[in-house]
């Protein structure tokens, strides 16, 4: 595409084109073009917020009514929303959109952008195309971008340190918050949401995550108990969201995920990775000295 | 490959749309699934949000030949003339030539595997005339 037709496409997305809009972030998906290019070096106003936790934990139903809240305000509101690419086919099956009800609402569609993301093959580089469809997105009149992903593994960890602000989600009966120590979330979170506080075992359950978080450092986040199905404890959740702030601990380790992030996304495009992953595979080349290599661009 | 696999209208058998889901992911496809009971303006603007090449439709409650070529509209005047549109389901053979008149490229009855239907997303993905709004009439014959 050249850069006629491309500027074309930016200012018609920029103008309320929805159509425009998905087509460039195709481009920006399939690594046609980045951020950088289309913005330039200026940083498009907005934020972003991480939504992450276990599978179950109601995710995409709280998102719902976050959706709904901001559109209902008349802000508009952006979804990404995550899900894991097959590492046999390289398929996915991308199923966010069943629990959606807020974006069929013909009064709020207008303010509502959702779009799901598959973390497609090479680990590296999913959350720094990520961070270039957020700041599209910002650039194109959406300030508010919200990023759905589950709180497993190392990919999806990384995705949300993407965003400005990452809200933990967890349910009732998740274990005694070591689970979530593990996962190496807690960290991370700027604000936790216990949903399911309907359900026995929530009001327990926040008690442990407030007990580990306060042996973490100064100021830990807060744990709010909630529940997306009955309302009860929403509200609350819904403006701890609007005025979210950064936890200075939380700004570290999600630094840290970044960094990570940018060095794993240099290996994986390094020209011989395929090569380079044989000989350590068949003993020839020892990870260590395969880093050197790669560093020194050799 | 991404595609919207969507089931439009009040029928709630989702069975087959599933099938089709996992086999199209299974092929190396990015499926986004709609989940059940959307209406033709629902299951457009989720195309157009998510980009999808290609749409497909399931029907199995008698309602397609209202539901169905109401949705290819709908994508041309949204200006999606080149997302392809296919359908299956309970089609009744006699229902299918208004199906292909309004742009839809393939209808898979009972029966079909599910590497015909990647074999047609496949073939479809090369051509420039199998769009829900490009002319000539192209057909997928198994």
């Amino acid at each position: 595409m050249d850069a006629g037709a491309l500027g074309a496409r930016f200012e018609a997305a920029r103008v309320g084109s929805r159509r425009d809009l998905a087509r460039l972030l195709t481009d920006v998906e399939d690594g046609r073009i980045t951020s950088t290019e289309l913005l330039g070096t200026q940083r498009a106003e907005g934020r972003s917020i991480a939504i992450t936790g276990p599978p179950g934990v109601g995710k995409s139903c709280f998102i719902d009514h976050l959706l709904r809240a901001h559109a209902e305000r008349d802000e508009p509101v952006a979804l990404l929303a995550v899900d894991p690419s097959s590492a046999l086919s390289g398929g996915a099956l991308l199923g966010d959109r069943i629990r959606l009800t807020s974006p069929d609402d013909e009064t709020l569609a207008q303010r509502i952008y959702v779009r799901s993301v598959a973390t497609r093959r090479s680990s590296g580089s999913i959350p720094s195309v990520l961070g270039d469809l957020v700041r599209v997105l910002h650039g194109c009149g959406w300030p508010l971008v919200i990023i759905e992903t589950v709180g497993a593994g190392q990919s999806e960890v990384r995705c949300a340190a993407v965003a400005d602000r990452i809200v933990l989600m967890e349910g009732p009966a998740r274990g005694d918050g070591v689970q979530a120590e593990k996962a190496g979330l807690l960290e991370l979170a700027d604000l936790v949401l216990v949903n399911k506080a309907d359900l026995d075992g929530a009001e327990r359950h926040a008690a442990e995550l407030r007990d580990s978080l306060a042996l973490d450092g100064p100021d830990p986040p807060e744990v709010l108990l909630m529940s997306a199905q009955t309302g009860l404890g929403l509200p609350e959740a819904l403006l701890a969201l609007r005025t979210l702030e950064a936890r200075p601990g939380s700004e570290r380790a999600r630094a840290r995920e970044r960094l990570a992030n940018a060095a794993e996304a240099r290996l994986v495009r390094h020209e011989d990775y395929e090569g380079i992953l044989a000989r350590i595979a068949n003993g020839n080349l020892a990870p260590e000295e395969a880093v050197e290599v790669i560093w020194r661009g050799g | 490959m991404r595609i919207v696999v969507a089931k439009p209208g009040l029928d709630g058998h989702d069975r087959g749309a599933k099938v089709v889901a996992r086999a199209l992911r299974d092929a190396g496809h990015e499926v986004i699934y709609t989940g059940l009971r959307r209406t033709p303006a629902q299951i457009v603007a989720t195309v157009r949000d998510e980009d999808a090449r290609f749409l497909g439709l399931s029907s199995l409650s008698g309602a397609h030949g209202h539901l169905f070529p109401t949705i290819c509209q709908l994508l041309k005047d949204e200006g999606l003339d080149d997302v392809v549109v296919f359908g299956g389901g309970i089609i009744p053979d006699a229902d299918r030539p208004a199906l292909h008149d309004a742009g839809m490229r393939a209808i898979f009855g009972p029966g079909t595997s599910t590497e015909a239907i990647s074999a047609f997303v496949a073939e479809a993905s090369g051509r420039d005339d199998a769009g829900v709004g490009a002319e000539g009439g192209w057909i997928w014959e198994a």
